[in-house]
């Protein structure tokens, strides 16, 4: 790919939760709810009836439509960031409450951001090495490294 | 859109009341935003979902909020919790678990909730009236808080539910505000139908599957016998499915007429529901057959009402259960003090009743026997505890399991 086709891939989006984070994308075709389909013990997805199941989504850019499930999900994702098992930031096509809920907590806990962001998700395929990071207006700014 | 906050609203969230409150604010205006709400609200109350340990994370929120000064803002009810504080010794549990999950129970009450630890509040003196703003966290009580008594309030859940008790304030939208109180499905009951137990958890499991995200309107629901019967229908569609609210045509308090409940319009989709489609969703609660060996009976999931006492008490007596099964029954502190008061329980262990209180049976490890299938009246419970505890289950109802534990085994229709 091309530095123009590259730099095309960059674009804004919203924090629900803002912080820097940089890593390798994990898309989703389909949402992953934390609670029963997360092991915050080891970040391992095991939703059996996921499709990424086997799956590993510690220090990953996880990237998916929407949350999904239970209001459990914020408590499993607020101990996986404790355990260190938690994406490095996660980027959604629609802003969640659950999973913000989860985010916002470990920060007041643990001082620990992990970003989530609100943007388009097109184009950003598995293993992109993908940037987060916040212009001078708050905004998120996600690009292909 | 843009979440407005009031002056109040604007005083917590930049610290003047303290740092709790202002952790409690930053978290809510978030999910606030991300629910596209224009504003907060006041509660009048609250039920925090909050007492179950899972993990460090929920018991550091706790502990960092009591630090921070923390203090509910308003009356606020606790669901229950990993113990039974009122019989110790009931749930076995490593001690490596046992000091943090006691603690979180504990810690709850720092910051003033009450000790009520039951999953029907509104079996108690907090239960909220018609019409009032509340946030509540546990799918029985949600459901039952605005379908039966016609309070409001969204499915609120892990921290948001306390951040709500802290602020007294919740986002305005969702079931707070009446247009989206609209039922959108219709459920038809067609047929001669008999107002059994039974018969109203079948049907919550059917509108729980078959709702999706719309708020279903049932038609044709026989008048039933007390709210303990709309109690299990809304325990068991919050189960099957994610129902906060159902209108039962002239039974519950927006519902006088169908077009009350449906807000004038039609519905979106209308599906018919005949005592064929009861029997089977009915059917599937149970993993054993009628005959099975029975380790133990498990009673009230929710828990169990003083009306649901005294109808088993004197069933207890006549059918005399003398095999030393056990019959545990989940209950309230403050049902089960009131019992005590009145005597009812004397002599009651004789036949196997263990009453439970502060917990469930189904979230804890309080059963001993698990050498045969545990019977229940209870459509959550038998969904739930399978995957939970590992046991088989038989449903019935309440008289079928009294029969089937003085008799050893699974046994319906008796009568």
């Amino acid at each position: 790919m091309s530095e123009q086709d590259r730099r095309a891939l960059d674009r804004t989006g919203i924090f629900q939760l803002a912080g820097r984070a940089q890593g390798s994308a994990l898309v989703l075709s389909q949402a992953l709810s934390f609670w029963g389909g997360v092991d915050a013990e080891t970040g391992d997805i095991i939703d059996h009836s996921h499709p990424a199941l086997g799956g590993n989504v510690a220090d990953r850019i996880l990237v998916m439509a929407s949350g999904r499930g239970s209001s459990s999900t914020s408590s499993v994702l607020a101990e996986a960031i404790r355990k260190g098992t938690a994406p490095a930031g996660i980027i959604l096509e629609r802003p969640d409450p659950i999973l913000a809920v989860g985010a916002i907590v470990a920060e007041f806990l643990y001082d620990i951001r992990m970003p989530l962001v609100v943007c388009d998700t097109s184009g950003i395929v598995s293993g992109d090495r993908i940037a987060i990071d916040i212009d001078e207006d708050g905004q998120a700014i996600v690009s292909l490294t | 859109m843009m979440l407005e906050l009031n002056a109040g609203d604007q005083s917590m969230l930049q610290g003047e009341q303290g740092p709790a409150v202002a952790a409690a604010m930053k978290i809510l205006v978030a999910f606030s935003k991300a629910v596209g709400a224009r504003e907060l609200l006041d509660i009048a109350g609250a039920h925090i979902d909050g007492c179950l340990y899972h993990g460090q994370a929920s018991l550091d929120f706790v502990e960092r909020l009591i630090e921070g000064g923390g203090h509910v803002r308003v009356p606020t009810t606790l669901n229950v919790g990993s113990f039974d504080l009122i019989h110790p010794g009931l749930v076995k549990m490593p001690p490596s678990q046992e000091a943090p999950a006691r603690r979180l129970m504990k810690a709850h009450l720092e910051l003033g909730c009450q000790a009520t630890f039951t999953c029907a509040p509104y079996q108690t003196r907090f239960r909220p009236a018609l019409g009032e703003q509340i946030a509540w966290g546990e799918s029985n009580a949600i459901v039952f808080a605005n379908s039966v008594i016609g309070a409001r309030t969204n499915r609120y859940g892990d921290f948001i539910d306390l951040c709500c008790a802290m602020t007294g304030r919740a986002p305005a939208w969702g079931l707070h505000l009446s247009d989206n109180r609209r039922g959108q499905i219709l459920f038809e009951l067609t047929g001669s139908i008999e107002p059994s137990d039974a018969l109203f958890v079948g049907v919550g499991l059917l509108v729980g599957q078959r709702s999706g995200d719309r708020i279903p309107v049932i038609s044709g629901l026989p008048q039933p016998r007390d709210e303990d019967q709309l109690k299990a229908l809304g325990a068991a569609a919050a189960t099957t499915g994610a129902v906060a609210l159902f209108h039962a045509v002239g039974i519950t308090p927006e519902a006088q007429t169908l077009d009350e409940a449906l807000h004038g319009l039609a519905p979106e989709e209308t599906i018919r529901i005949s005592r064929a489609d009861i029997d089977n969703a009915l059917a599937k609660l149970s993993s054993v057959p009628d005959g099975a060996p029975l380790a133990a009976v498990s009673l009230g999931t929710p828990h169990f009402s003083h009306d649901e006492w005294m109808r088993l008490l004197p069933m207890l007596r006549e059918v005399a259960p003398g095999r030393g099964i056990p019959i545990y029954v989940n209950t309230g502190r403050a049902t089960l003090t009131r019992l005590q008061d009145e005597g009812a329980l004397a002599g009651m262990g004789a036949f196997g009743l263990i009453p439970v209180a502060d917990t469930c049976t189904y979230v804890t490890s309080i059963l001993e026997r698990l050498d045969g299938a545990v019977m229940t009246n209870s459509g959550k419970w038998a969904h739930y505890a399978p995957g939970n505890i590992g046991v088989s289950v038989a449903f019935g109802d309440m008289e079928d399991c009294i029969r089937s534990a003085a008799g050893g085994h699974v046994v319906r229709g008796t009568r």
